[in-house]
């Protein structure tokens, strides 16, 4: 079997996080923030997108949480392992320009999203304030990154076990009730963009959150990553996956989410039966 | 040749038309009257020379009909199942008159799934030129148009956005009109001229337009692709799925083998498909070999539908319920869908087209009781790529304007297929796709 798209480095950041480096050349070649890839691991599998997080060279990083069978079996390969196929960039980078004062949000995952576009607004000329947050420090992902790029860097956690307990919005309010802030993304689950974006309506910042529905090639020849934003049908992979935040329509979003909840659990089941029979690290499939 | 019958084939995803023995196909070849000025070659898009190939065939000699094929034709064993010959050669074919046309399509089938179990003979492929082409898309026209600036010895590279190379061929067709064996072994054909292939490669993205500009001439065949949806309330519920979406989840993705396959699809009771085309049917008959009861939405009559009428008939065969003159006005349910509500239609002057322009009738409003709804009412031209050249002159509807030979308004940009013409046929995305290669060669030659 032909594998093409080399994991150079893999890395468990936090329980059921990873960190995977994967060569890729035409991806890293043309990344810029706010876009994604789209990985298929072998000839049975299922195309996912995933953020594209950072670039070295011809390999670029994703960071994911392992929720279903796609992301455990990913998380199932090492270093030298290959991945069968790795399309992208996909989607529209992310608007950088000189805004003045810019807040880039990161919730759990979701925070694999937040240096590119740190760094790119860095370079526009921004003064950059970073917020992540994630349930509980052992979920809380590149914060050194992160304090090396922002200007100022706040974290949080649900649970108070690191930096200020609460949410990331809590941050964000009382940032913009002391100073001009003039342009906000975030990024992280649906919940948690719907939330933290309600922050920042009143005051009229222009507000970007970044989308995840469920989607298939990538290329706005589906559907399947369908939005509603302003009232009008969107295709995410094309359109988006940024989107103005005080436009869109959250509830359908998480709604279609669930689409195939049934499924998922069926294969992730059949999935973790099949381990336990082949034993740990049996991942090669195909 | 004979189709299997209905009860039995609803339950799988082989083909439909088991296609002919060789002597069913001598016999047939027979037929042909070898007209010395034969009207059939013009209603083929890619001129195949019909009555030399009709000929080898009669005198049993299938290397030489399969040469005569390939001259022309590089996809022979697609055409042969999916051209609409009706129209094409079939159509214009003298016998035709009288009695029934030469069945060229059966003929050209025959010969190339003979060539493809005895193994292919690759066409000659001059010297290299140095000269670089970028073709853009690996549908029918793509490949066509690589296939053509190969054989004249220039360096050709396609890019493919998906994993997989065919376009609609791959992620629309279904398997049981056009099984994917047949679609891949057709591809390796059009590489083993020398065509390198680089999947995943979205032109635009993953490719720049500097760099795409950079080779010495570029094909863009990108498709119509780009699903549309009717716009009424409650599209955006889940089980409502664009014709696109549902084929490439089965063609594509093989969701229908789920959990085999990772790619799940949803596997409704009872499904509504909206259309009357081609692309309607292929979902219906799909969804049916899923195990639902599907009911064809469509807002005109039978025979107005544009779909080819073996299509229709097979669909009507494999228990397709026809809902005809009727329009869906609204998908009911709350986060799943739970009806489809309509209005009949009653069918009142010509329109453009020449067929009955269909009017909403007051007060007709029906449910119908579903729980699944594909839309398969057109798709338009992918802008994604095209959008992002700057100074490439498009039409209203976002197509690429070309002249007869494939010349975009950039000097060696040139175009065909679906994003020329708008969603067609599989062999007018060729024949345009054969001319532009010949105008790229004489460019290419600094003719
Ligand atoms: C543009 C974009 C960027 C993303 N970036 C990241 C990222 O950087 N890190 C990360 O951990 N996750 C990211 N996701 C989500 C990620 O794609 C899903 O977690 C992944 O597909 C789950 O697959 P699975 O088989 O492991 O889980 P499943 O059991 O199949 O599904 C678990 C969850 O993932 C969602 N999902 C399933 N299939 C798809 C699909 N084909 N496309 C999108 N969502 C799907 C489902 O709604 C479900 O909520 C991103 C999604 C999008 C659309
Ligand atoms: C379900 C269905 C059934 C049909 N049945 C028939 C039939 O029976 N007979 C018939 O004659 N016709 C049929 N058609 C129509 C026929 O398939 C099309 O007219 C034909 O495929 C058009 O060929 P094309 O090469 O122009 O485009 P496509 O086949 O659409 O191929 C375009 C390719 O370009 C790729 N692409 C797009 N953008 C980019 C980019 N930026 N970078 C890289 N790659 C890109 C796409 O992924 C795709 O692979 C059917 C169509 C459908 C959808
Ligand atoms: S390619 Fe199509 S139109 Fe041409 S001869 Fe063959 S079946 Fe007929
Ligand atoms: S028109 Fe019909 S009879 Fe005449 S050469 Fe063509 S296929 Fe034969
Ligand atoms: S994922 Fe298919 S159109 Fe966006």
């Amino acid at each position: 079997m032909k594998r093409l798209y080399r994991v150079e480095l893999a890395i468990k950041l936090a329980d059921r996080v990873y960190e995977y480096w994967i060569r890729a050349p035409q991806v890293a070649q043309h990344a810029r923030a706010g876009q994604f890839l789209i990985l298929r691991l072998h000839e049975r599998g299922e195309r996912i997108p995933l953020t594209i997080s950072a670039v070295r060279g011809d390999a670029v990083r994703v960071i994911f949480m392992a929720v279903g069978k796609t992301t455990q079996e990913l998380a199932t390969l090492r270093a030298g392992d290959s991945i069968m196929d790795v399309a992208g960039p996909l989607g529209r980078p992310s608007e950088i320009a000189r805004y003045g004062t810019c807040c880039v949000v990161g919730g759990g995952v979701g925070i694999a999203g937040t240096p590119l576009i740190a760094e790119e607004l860095k370079r526009a000329g921004n003064h950059v304030i970073g917020i992540i947050g994630a349930r509980s420090a052992d979920l809380l992902v590149l914060e050194d990154e992160m304090r090396g790029i922002c200007d100022e860097l706040y974290v949080t956690t649900d649970d108070g076990s690191r930096g200020a307990h609460g949410f990331a919005a809590d941050v964000l309010k009382r940032l913009l009730g002391e100073r001009v802030i003039d342009c906000v993304w975030i990024i992280g689950p649906a919940i948690m963009m719907k939330i933290t974006s309600g922050v920042t309506a009143p005051y009229g910042v222009k507000t970007y959150v970044s989308l995840n529905p469920i989607m298939v090639d990538g290329t706005g020849m589906c559907g399947s990553c369908r939005v509603t934003v302003g009232g009008e049908t969107k295709f995410a992979c094309v359109d988006g996956p940024e989107f103005d935040a005080h436009q869109v329509d959250f509830v359908e979003l998480m709604q279609r989410q669930r689409i195939y909840t049934g499924q998922e659990k069926i294969s992730l089941e059949r999935y973790a039966e099949h381990q336990c029979r082949c034993g740990e690290g049996g991942g090669s499939h195909g | 040749m004979a189709d299997r019958p209905a009860s039995v084939r609803i339950n799988d995803f082989e083909e439909v038309d088991t296609g002919l023995t060789p002597d069913e196909a001598i016999a047939e070849a027979e037929r042909c009257l070898q007209c010395k000025k034969p009207l059939c070659v013009k209603g083929c898009p890619v001129c195949i020379d019909i009555p030399a190939f009709v000929h080898a065939v009669a005198e049993g000699d299938f290397r030489g009909a399969a040469r005569t094929l390939k001259e022309q034709n590089m996809l022979p064993a697609i055409c042969g199942r999916v051209c609409p010959q009706e129209t094409q050669c079939e159509g214009a074919c003298v016998l035709g008159i009288k009695e029934t046309p030469v069945r060229i399509g059966a003929l050209e089938r025959f010969v190339a799934d003979w060539e493809r179990q005895e193994g292919a003979e690759l066409p000659e492929v001059a010297r290299p030129t140095g000269k670089r082409v970028a073709v853009v898309g690996s549908g029918p026209a793509g490949l066509t148009a690589a296939a053509g600036v190969a054989r004249a010895g220039h360096a050709v590279t396609i890019f493919e956005s998906l994993h997989e190379a065919g376009g609609v061929l791959t992620y629309g067709i279904p398997s049981f009109r056009l099984p994917e064996d047949v679609v891949r072994a057709e591809i390796d054909q059009v590489l083993a001229l020398g065509v390198r292939l680089k999947k995943n490669h979205l032109a635009g993205r993953s490719v720049s337009i500097d760099e795409l500009l950079g080779y010495d001439a570029v094909f863009l065949a990108t498709g119509a692709g780009l699903p549309v949806f009717m716009g009424i309330p409650g599209e955006n519920r889940n089980g409502v799925y664009s014709a696109n979406e549902f084929l490439t989840r089965v063609n594509l993705m093989h969701a229908d083998a789920f959990p085999g396959f990772d790619t799940p699809v949803l596997h409704g009771a009872r499904v509504a498909v909206i259309g009357g085309g081609n692309v309607a049917m292929d979902s219906a008959r799909v969804a049916r070999r899923m195990g639902a009861k599907v009911f064809l939405v469509y807002r005109r009559r039978e025979e107005d539908m544009p779909a080819r009428k073996v299509e229709v008939s097979h669909a009507r065969e494999e228990g397709i319920e026809f809902v005809t003159c009727t329009n869906p006005i609204r998908i009911l349910g709350e986060e799943c869908v739970i009806g489809l509500e309509c209005v009949e239609m009653s069918l009142c002057d010509l329109d453009e087209s020449g067929r009955p322009s269909p009017e909403p009738i007051p007060g007709s409003e029906f449910i119908i009781d579903v729980d699944m709804v594909i839309q398969a009412i057109g798709t338009g031209p992918n802008p994604l790529l095209v959008s992002l050249i700057p100074g490439l002159e498009r039409g209203r509807r976002g197509n690429v304007v070309v002249d007869d030979n494939g010349r975009t308004s950039i000097p060696h940009v040139y175009a065909g297929g679906d994003i020329a013409t708008g969603a067609a046929t599989v062999i007018e995305a060729m024949g345009s796709a054969k001319r532009a290669a010949a105008a790229m060669n004489a460019m290419l030659k600094g003719e």
